[in-house]
């Protein structure tokens, strides 16, 4: 794929739709942290490895949306 | 002012194409519309950031989980005798460190609590007020019901660590949380 196929003005909505859905997977993990460190202090041990997966799986749709970002630029 | 086609900016000092730009030039740009591209893409980055940060705290938690369980059942520890405390009494002890504080309420006469004193909410010791059936903690008037450590009233969102007691013959033990 050849990413100058776009102009500057067609990457910034990308760039927008990008930062939604970033900012959208964050305040996800923000509720997973906040959850799980609730069941921590309630020493509920059940949900805590799940919930870290599921906040590595966010990390790594945030890295691979970054990455796209950044080959729109290379 | 000419603009480039192809970035929708304005032309380079130098001529050359804004692809062969360096870097700074091209993160720093006098164009409104580049410069709002830059900073968007930036913030991104900057989320990414708070993100791993974020799954960072996860894995923090699930370690300080895994140090807890390989300290181990706090030990047995004798706590009160029952001949010192009468029926609707309390009493302090410290356990399973001497760096925690906990209460015990006789409730009836083979029926003792023992919680954990700091408040769920924001660590202040509680207070039973066994008339009331109930712990008070002071700070923000948060209630607990006084059986089951439950919250009851005011901020407090989670039970007061319950400690499991045993009883063996006069002596009150301690045995590890419930």
């Amino acid at each position: 794929m050849h990413s100058r196929r776009f102009t500057r003005q067609q990457r910034v909505p990308i760039v927008m739709a990008v930062l939604c859905i970033v900012i959208t997977i964050v305040v996800m993990q923000l509720w997973l942290l906040t959850a799980t460190m609730d069941a921590y202090l309630r020493r509920d041990a059940s949900i805590l490895v799940p919930a870290a997966l599921a906040s590595l799986v966010c990390l790594a749709l945030n890295v691979g949306l970054l990455l796209h970002l950044r080959r729109l630029d290379a | 002012m000419s603009r480039n086609t192809d970035e929708g900016a304005t032309h380079t000092p130098d001529g050359r194409p804004w692809s062969e730009q360096p870097q700074w030039r091209r993160d720093f740009p006098i164009d409104l519309e580049t410069d709002e591209y830059v900073s968007r893409r930036d913030f991104t980055s900057f989320m990414v950031l708070i993100s791993s940060a974020f799954a960072c705290g996860q894995l923090w938690i699930v370690g300080q989980n895994a140090w807890r369980e390989r300290r181990g059942k706090p030990p047995l520890k004798e706590i009160a005798r029952l001949s010192e405390l009468p029926v609707g009494a309390s009493t302090t002890f410290h356990y399973p460190t001497e760096n925690e504080t906990c209460v015990l309420v006789r409730l009836e006469e083979r029926k003792l609590v023992a919680f954990d004193q700091a408040c769920t909410h924001l660590s202040c010791p509680v207070i039973p007020r066994v008339s009331e059936k109930r712990f008070e903690c002071p700070c923000h008037n948060g209630s607990f019901d006084l059986e089951t450590g439950h919250p009851t009233a005011g901020p407090p969102r989670r039970p007061l660590a319950r400690i499991r007691i045993d009883l063996a013959g006069d002596k009150v033990l301690a045995n590890g949380y419930a």
